[in-house]
C-alpha cells in the first residue's frame, strides 16, 4: 500500500472531499443561499475565506453544498450503469451465443453517441433537471461497463472452479453470485472510479450548459457558469468551483489508477 | 484484409441502423404530447397541434414514421425548425464549421504533441520523477476544459486587454483573426487529449522497449535513437492510433461545453439552444449527423489499425 503513492493521494483526496460533501451543514460558514448585498465579490479574507459572488453568497458553503450535488449525482448515475451494464455484460457471457450478441450489439450502438452529445439527447427527451441529469449519465455508462465485465466474465466462465460448482450441481445464480462476483471485484472497483471521475466531469459540463440541477441547488457547473458574468470584477468563485471539479475528478482518477496496479500484479511489474 | 475489412462493414452497418432507431425514437420518448410541448402553452390550438402531429408524423404508427424519417433523412431532409420554420439542415450547415475547425484544430496539436511528449515520458524512468508525472499526467486528464477556457480567458484579459479572444469570424474574411480566436479555445479543449494520448504513447512505448526485437536491434549497435523512433514508436502508434479514433469524437462532444465558454456560433450552443426551445428536429439531425461523422472515423481509424497491424486480420 505505501508503495503507492498513487492510490494513497487518490484515496485521501476522496475521503476528504466526501466528507466535506457529507459534512457541508455543519462546515459551511454561511448559508449557500444567503445573499449579502454589503459583501458582493469580496476576495478571500477572514470572514469570506474563497470570497463571495455577484449576490455575496459564500463562495466555500456554495462549494461544498456543489459537492453534495455533484457527489450524489455522479455516484447514482455510475452505480446504475454498473447495476444494469454489469448484469448485461456477465449475464452475455454467461449465456454466449445469441443472447450475447444482441446484447452487445445494442451496447455498440449506445457506445457510439459521443458521450456529451447522448447525454444532451436524454436530457432533451427528460427536460433538463437533476434527476435527468442522473438517468443521462447512468445511459451513457451502461455500455462501458457491459464492455469492461464481459471480457473477464468470459474467461471465468472456462476456469475449473466454475466448472467445479457446476459438476456439483450449484445453480446458475449461485455460481454468478459466488464464485464469479468476487473475482470481477477488481476489475468492478477499477472501473468504477475511473467512471467515477469521468461522470463528475460530465455532470459539471451538463451543469455548466444549463442543463442539469435547477437553482437554487448549488452546482459546481452552474456556480462556474454564473461566475463568468463577473469575471473581470472577481475571478475567485470561477477559480475556486473550477478547481472544486478539478479535485473531484482528480480524486477517483487517481484511486482508478492506482487501483489498477495495486490490484493488477502484472502491471505492478512494468510500471 | 478484404475479409477483415467486409466484416467491419457490416459492423458499420448494424451499428448506424441502430443509431438512426435511438435517434429517430428520442421524439417518442418525451413525456406527454411532443407536439404540444414544442409549440408551447401559447398558441397551441387544437388545430395547430393536430397540424404538426400530422407534420412530425406521430399520427402513424411507429414504423411507418421510422421509414418515412429515415427515408428524408438519407435525402438530406431532416425537418424543418419548429420555431424558424427553416429546414434543419441549413441550420445545422451554418454552425458545422466552427464545431469542425475547432475539433480539427485541437486534434491536430493533441496529435503533434502528444507523440514526442509521451516518448520523453517513456525515457524518463526513475521512481520519484516517474510517480510526479504520473499525477500531473493524471491532473491534465481530469481539468475541465470549460474551466481552463475560463481561466485562459480571464488571464489574456489581464494579459492583453483589448484583444479579442472570443467570438468568431470566418477564416476566409479574416484568416488571423479567425485563428487568433481559435488560440485559447483549442488549448482548453486539446490539453487533456493531448495529455492521455500522450500517456498512451508511453505506456505502449514502454512496453514496445521491453519486446524481443528491440534487445536485437540494440544488440546489433544501431543507435539508441534509431531503436527509439525506427522500431519501438512504430509500434507503439498502433494502439495510439485506435485512441486517436476515440479521442475525435470526445473532443467533438468537447467542444459543444467549450463553445458555450468563447462564445463560439458553433453546433454545440445551436443544439443547447434548440433544448430550450424543444426543437426536437433539429437536435435529433445534430446528433445523428455528429454520431454518424464519429461512427465513420472510427471505421477509417479500424481500416488502418488492419492495415498496420496483421494480427488484427485474424480477429
Amino acid at each position: 500500500m505505501t508503495r503507492n503513492p498513487v492510490l494513497l493521494l487518490g484515496a485521501a483526496l476522496v475521503a476528504a472531499q466526501a466528507a466535506a460533501a457529507l459534512a457541508a451543514p455543519w462546515l459551511a460558514p454561511f448559508d449557500p443561499n444567503a445573499q449579502d448585498i454589503l459583501a458582493r465579490l469580496h476576495a478571500p479574507d477572514a470572514i469570506h475565506w474563497l470570497g463571495t459572488d455577484n449576490f455575496g453568497r459564500d463562495t466555500l458553503a456554495r462549494a461544498l453544498y456543489g459537492y453534495r450535488t455533484l457527489f450524489a449525482i455522479a455516484a447514482t448515475s455510475v452505480l446504475a450503469a454498473l447495476a444494469a451494464g454489469g448484469t448485461i455484460g456477465v449475464l452475455a457471457a454467461w449465456r454466449g451465443g445469441w443472447a450475447d450478441h444482441v446484447a452487445m450489439r445494442l451496447m455498440d450502438v449506445l457506445f457510439a453517441f459521443p458521450i456529451i452529445l447522448l447525454a444532451i439527447g436524454i436530457i432533451a427527451v427528460l427536460g433538463p433537471g437533476a434527476l435527468s441529469t442522473a438517468i443521462a449519465i447512468g445511459v451513457v455508462y451502461t455500455p462501458i461497463f457491459a464492455r469492461t465485465l464481459r471480457g473477464p466474465a468470459l474467461l471465468l466462465r472456462e476456469t475449473d472452479y466454475v466448472a467445479a460448482a457446476r459438476a456439483t450441481g450449484a445453480s446458475d445464480t449461485r455460481i454468478l453470485l459466488r464464485h464469479l462476483l468476487p473475482n470481477l471485484t477488481p476489475v468492478i472497483l477499477v472501473q468504477a472510479s475511473l467512471s467515477l471521475s469521468t461522470a463528475i466531469l460530465v455532470e459539471a459540463s451538463l451543469s455548466f450548459l444549463g442543463l442539469g440541477t435547477r437553482p437554487p441547488t448549488a452546482s459546481l457547473g452552474r456556480m462556474l457558469a454564473e461566475s463568468r458574468n463577473f469575471l473581470t470584477f472577481s475571478p475567485w468563485p470561477a477559480v475556486f468551483s473550477g478547481l472544486a471539479i478539478l479535485l473531484a475528478a482528480l480524486g477517483f482518477n487517481l484511486l482508478g489508477d492506482g487501483l489498477q496496479d495495486a490490484l493488477d500484479p502484472r502491471l505492478r511489474s512494468r510500471s | 484484409m478484404i475479409r477483415a475489412a467486409a466484416i467491419r462493414m457490416l459492423e458499420l452497418m448494424l451499428v448506424g441502423f441502430g443509431v438512426s432507431v435511438l435517434t429517430f425514437l428520442m421524439i417518442h420518448l418525451v413525456p406527454g404530447d411532443a407536439a404540444q410541448l414544442m409549440l408551447g402553452g401559447a398558441d397551441a390550438t387544437p388545430e395547430r397541434i393536430a397540424a404538426l402531429r400530422h407534420t412530425l408524423g406521430l399520427d402513424r404508427s411507429l414504423v411507418v414514421q421510422y421509414g418515412i424519417w429515415i427515408g428524408h433523412v438519407l435525402q438530406g431532409d431532416f425537418g424543418t425548425s419548429v420555431w424558424t420554420g427553416r429546414p434543419v439542415l441549413e441550420e445545422i450547415a451554418g454552425r458545422v464549421p466552427v464545431t469542425v475547425e475547432l475539433t480539427c484544430l485541437s486534434l491536430l496539436v493533441a496529435l503533434v504533441f502528444a507523440v514526442p511528449a509521451g516518448c520523453l515520458m517513456a525515457t524518463m524512468r526513475r521512481p520519484g520523477p516517474d510517480v510526479m508525472l504520473r499525477i500531473l499526467t493524471i491532473a491534465g486528464v481530469t481539468v475541465p476544459s470549460f474551466w481552463l477556457g475560463t481561466m485562459l480567458l480571464y488571464g489574456a484579459g489581464v494579459l492583453a486587454p483589448g484583444v479579442p479572444m472570443i467570438g468568431w469570424v470566418r477564416f476566409s474574411d479574416d484568416p488571423a483573426g479567425n485563428l487568433q480566436r481559435m488560440i485559447l479555445p483549442t488549448i482548453a479543449l486539446s490539453l487533456p487529449v493531448l495529455t492521455a494520448l500522450s500517456r498512451v504513447v508511453r505506456a505502449a512505448m514502454l512496453e514496445a522497449l521491453a519486446q524481443d526485437y528491440v534487445r536485437t536491434a540494440r544488440a546489433k549497435g544501431i543507435s539508441e535513437g534509431r531503436v527509439v523512433f525506427r522500431h519501438a514508436l512504430r509500434n507503439a502508434l498502433i494502439p495510439f492510433t485506435t485512441t486517436a479514433g476515440i479521442m475525435a469524437g470526445y473532443l467533438f462532444g468537447g467542444s459543444v461545453v467549450v463553445e458555450q465558454v468563447f462564445a463560439l456560433p458553433g453546433l454545440g450552443r445551436l443544439m443547447v439552444g434548440a433544448i430550450a426551445e424543444r426543437n426536437y428536429p433539429l437536435i435529433q439531425a445534430a446528433i445523428l449527423l455528429a454520431t454518424a461523422v464519429f461512427v465513420l472515423v472510427n471505421f477509417a481509424v479500424d481500416l488502418i489499425y488492419v492495415a498496420i497491424d496483421p494480427r488484427a486480420r485474424e480477429a
